[in-house]
């Protein structure tokens, strides 16, 4: 896969994400943007692969946050 | 190689603040976010997993409700079930579809397509009945291993740990079995975004309870629905003789 391609589908899952972010879809996207805009003149492969494996990190970070976030709220509301 | 069966209900997600309905008659619904039980997420989890062990042939996710029933259907077959079930209840048969019509579905269903196992949420979060996996299990005459926290798979033989009053009960049972899923039995995977597309795919056989056979005239009147009794708010007192005379006023001492 080519990076333009990688990166393309990282910002897809990402957006995903967003969806269920507890600020809300908005408040992520636009942030989500900024991040994707600011880097978008690096030429340079090495650090492109680096970025994508930040987004990768991100990306489970999110799925860890929500799934934490969902099994506090169930413990809390049902005091298992 | 077990068939597994596992039951999923679409719910009013559980980030959502819940209103109810001013004429009493029940909750606000609509343009609310819905989502997956989020026991049946843990019960699919367990079942993809099994699969995953090579421990089950095929997941089959089952969901009764409208016609958006389908969403959570389809957010199982994204974590990996492999085909779905949709039996369609909608409007004034839905809002008192019960856990006992509920488990007939089920049961039916579960003789269709032979399955010999069922993995259930043990409670859905907008109801709370936490009924359907026992009532199944009735209806099927089958052993029931409610509240799972822990299954080990076994030839012809599951070992479950449940999570019981003040501790851990570890049981063993026949399979054919119903299995109700407790909060700390996995870790749910979330569906990634090319799963979900892959999942678009996979088939969803529609059906209604009349296929099957099932009554679903209801059997309850739901009388009214209120809102819990609001907490009232406290006050900061000055000092102790303060305190005292609000507490003899009260009539506490």
């Amino acid at each position: 896969m080519s990076l333009r391609k990688e990166v393309i589908q990282l910002y897809k899952t990402l957006l995903h994400l967003g969806k269920d972010y507890p600020s809300g879809y908005e408040f992520f996207r636009t942030r989500l943007h900024k991040a994707f805009m600011k880097n978008k003149d690096e030429k340079d492969p090495e650090k492109i692969k680096k970025m994508i494996a930040h987004g990768q990190y991100i990306v489970k970070e999110l799925e860890t946050l929500y799934m934490l976030k969902k099994y506090r709220t169930l413990k809390r509301r049902y005091d298992l | 190689m077990a068939r597994v069966l596992v039951g999923v209900k679409r719910v009013i997600d559980y980030a959502v603040k819940i209103r109810v309905k001013p004429d009493k008659t029940g909750v606000v619904t609509d343009g609310v976010k819905h989502s997956m039980n989020p026991f049946d997420e843990i019960a699919v989890e367990e079942a993809v997993r099994m699969k995953e062990k090579k421990l089950a042939s095929e997941i089959i996710a089952v969901s009764c409700g409208p016609t958006q029933a389908q969403d959570v259907i389809r957010t199982a077959l994204a974590m990996g079930v492999d085909k779905g079930i949709h039996v369609e209840v909608s409007g004034a048969e839905y809002e008192t579809l019960q856990p006992i019509h509920v488990s007939k579905i089920l049961a039916k269903l579960t003789e269709k397509e032979k399955a010999d196992m069922i993995i259930v949420g043990k409670q859905a979060i907008d109801d709370d009945s936490n009924q359907t996996a026992q009532m199944t299990a009735a209806a099927l005459d089958w052993p029931q291993a409610t509240f799972a926290s822990k299954i080990e798979n076994g030839d012809k033989e599951i070992t479950v740990t449940r999570e019981v009053d003040g501790g851990l009960e570890t049981i063993k049972c026949k399979l054919p079995a119903v299995i109700s899923a407790d909060l700390r039995l996995n870790e749910p995977r979330y569906a990634t975004l090319p799963n979900i597309m892959k999942a678009k795919k996979k088939p969803i056989t529609k059906m209604t309870p009349k296929d099957l056979g099932v009554d679903v005239s209801p059997r309850i009147t739901v009388v009214s629905v209120e809102d819990p009794p609001v907490r009232q708010a406290g006050a900061i007192l000055p000092d102790v003789d303060a305190l005292v005379g609000k507490l003899k006023e009260g009539g506490h001492i």
